[in-house]
């Protein structure tokens, strides 16, 4: 058997059973790559949050179960979802706001100092002072 | 087991709520942030006291928030590990207030944000759940960010937006490690985890990945080379009060969380499983321990030479943790204090000789002794204990992980550390030299006031320097009795 007829089947695995993860993957290789790469600082604060949502996405599809429904414990009922990760979540999720919130105001005042939000402009009025 | 564990909830919650009224009071009154601080932190370091002493009569002290039993509620303790880390982050708070009584930031909401910070970091160190651990840690990210910005200039801003982005990072990176650590056993409690890891075995893909993610998104928050680059910026570009207290304790307790998730949930036995990985992370922190020394020596701005030393520094705290010994380990305790110490109050020391005549590197250090004669001798003790002259608490700490480094076969480690030595005795020696056998420089304060910069017109109290005086005595009397601390810690009970 070749290299190939092994590692295919189980790519092929990977992206069809296992898509969510999949996507948590890429989204935290595309916030991570705004986040570096981009010399604007409001899409750095943007990419940052697409990389919160990944890890938020990842908890959230981590409690998906095939025919659970929500936690309302009844006679004969069940099979239910984990309801934990979903409560993590919704305390993460307010943790990226205020942190958002506090970023875009940290940018403002930068723009305010050196009316430019690029990241290269503003180390160089920074230099010169 | 003692009647004290609520105080462990009440020692977290008095500044988290005290923290609301300065904001609060704002609509009334201006600066009264100050006395709330003061009055709210001191009551805080009374019930800590009190905690403490428990901890060292009856032994741990634990607390199940809202009564609800673990693993399914969230416990809060104090052991060996924490109980040091606590008592420093309460006394530590409230020194720091002597300093910015006089030297500033004044307003209320700095002191919304200072309250805040201190019982994030009070919550970090209690806590015995790794979901509550991630909320406590970016508490203390988003009043660290708000108080590294109060200075209120560009520079200052951006600064703390970098730091931001990449601590957000780190914690995010933090929170994926507990994702993995959740879906392989099911629990948060620290406790539970390590018991059910053992279970799993140590081998297991889940719990490896868990404890990747997570080691590499606190050791952002630590600042170790190759994530350190937000720190001295950060540092360099805070008032002086804030880069002292954030310097002795946000990365203090980031390295503290390394060490209580080794050692209480992945505990020596997986160290012990995975060589490979526990080789890494010392050798990570070897390098740490280089680079940052290196970077020091060659700034001029004395801001960035500490903030850099620092680097090197949490490198040998998170080695000693990596070796998981009773030796290293509480080698990596008593730096984790001894450090937070002598490098809050060398920025403390440092604001005090800009504040009087302006200086801001190596240079302006010259014959700067004559001038202030008694935050020139504070200053120098506490810099000549960072390099870890004896009997000073910086010596005692690099022996005791120095000589854990050399019973777990890593003496690349401990030939590292006695290297780094002599590369901090470079650096310090540079400023120490000057401010003692230099030539004083008349003119030189002249010379910055012609320049526009109001540098010498901060009031300095003898409060101020009485507190970098008596953190140095603390940094020389801290090392002798390290055995009779030691005594007290029974660190053998954390380390199972």
């Amino acid at each position: 058997m070749s290299a190939m007829e092994i590692v295919a089947p189980a790519l092929v695995d990977v992206f069809v059973a296992r898509y969510y993860h999949v996507t948590f993957m890429v989204l935290v290789a595309v916030g991570l790559y705004i986040l570096i790469d981009s010399k604007n600082l409001v899409k750095k604060v943007i990419g940052l949050n697409i990389f919160q949502m990944s890890v938020f996405l990842f908890f959230i599809t981590a409690a998906y179960q095939d025919g659970a429904g929500p936690a309302l414990i009844e006679e004969g009922g069940g099979p239910y979802a984990n309801p934990l990760p979903h409560v993590l979540i919704l305390t993460a999720i307010v943790v990226g706001v205020s942190l958002t919130s506090l970023a875009l105001a940290l940018v403002v005042r930068v723009y305010e100092e050196y009316g430019t939000v690029h990241e290269d402009r503003v180390e160089e009025v920074m230099a010169d002072e | 087991m003692s009647d004290f564990g609520f105080l462990l909830a009440v020692v977290i919650l008095i500044p988290i709520a005290a923290a609301t009224l300065p904001l609060i009071a704002s609509l009334r009154y201006e600066k009264v942030g100050w006395h709330i601080a003061a009055v709210s932190l001191a009551v805080n370091l009374v019930l800590t006291a009190v905690a403490v002493r428990a901890f060292f009569v009856d032994g741990k002290l634990r607390h199940e928030l809202g009564g609800i039993p673990v693993p399914h509620g969230i416990e809060l303790v104090m052991d060996g590990l924490s109980v040091l880390v606590v008592l420093l982050v309460s006394v530590v708070a409230l020194a720091v207030l002597v300093h910015t009584r006089t030297a500033g930031p004044r307003s209320n909401a700095f002191y919304s944000a200072y309250l805040l910070l201190t019982g994030g970091l009070l919550g970090v160190s209690l806590t015995g759940d790794l979901f509550n651990l991630y909320v406590f840690i970016e508490i203390t990210g988003l009043a660290a960010y708000a108080l590294i910005a109060s200075k209120g200039d560009g520079k200052s801003a951006y600064s703390a937006l970098k730091y931001m982005l990449i601590g957000t990072v780190g914690a995010s990176l933090y929170l994926i490690g507990v994702g993995y650590a959740f879906i392989a056993t099911g629990t948060l409690n620290m406790v539970d985890l390590s018991v059910q890891f053992q279970e799993l075995g140590y081998g297991d893909t889940l719990v490896l990945t868990s404890f990747g993610f997570i080691i590499a998104g606190l050791a952002v928050k630590t600042a170790l080379f190759p994530v350190h680059t937000w720190q001295p910026d950060a540092y360099s570009a805070a008032p002086y009060g804030v880069a002292g207290y954030v310097s002795a304790l946000v990365s203090t307790v980031s390295a503290y969380v390394i060490g209580r998730v080794i050692l209480t949930v992945y505990t020596t036995d997986f160290i012990a499983a995975n060589p490979v990985i526990t080789s890494a992370l010392v050798y990570f922190g070897a390098l740490s321990i280089v680079v940052g020394s290196v970077l020091a020596v060659t700034q001029a701005d004395v801001k960035k030479m500490l903030a850099y030393s620092s680097v090197s520094q949490f490198g040998m705290i998170v080695a000693a943790f990596g070796i998981a010994n009773s030796a290293a380990v509480f080698g990596g305790v008593i730096q984790l204090i001894g450090h937070a110490i002598m490098k809050g109050a060398l920025f403390l020391g440092a604001g005090i000789l800009a504040y009087k005549v302006g200086a801001k590197t190596v240079y302006d250090y010259e014959g700067i002794s004559f001038e202030l004669p008694y935050a020139s001798a504070g200053f120098a003790t506490l810099a000549l204990a960072l390099v870890g002259v004896p009997p000073a608490v910086g010596f005692i700490g690099k022996w005791y992980v120095g000589l854990g480094a050399v019973q777990g076969g890593y003496w690349i480690v401990a030939v590292v550390i006695f290297g780094s030595t002599l590369l901090t005795l470079a650096y310090v020696l540079r400023l120490v030299d000057r401010m003692y056998f230099g030539k004083p420089e008349r003119g030189a304060a002249e010379a910055v006031a012609d320049g526009g910069v109001s540098a010498s017109t901060k009031r300095v109290t003898v409060g101020m320097v009485a507190l970098v005086c008596v953190a140095a005595v603390v940094s020389v009397v801290l090392g002798p009795s390290a055995a009779w601390i030691e005594s007290l810690l029974r660190l053998e009970e954390v380390m199972g």
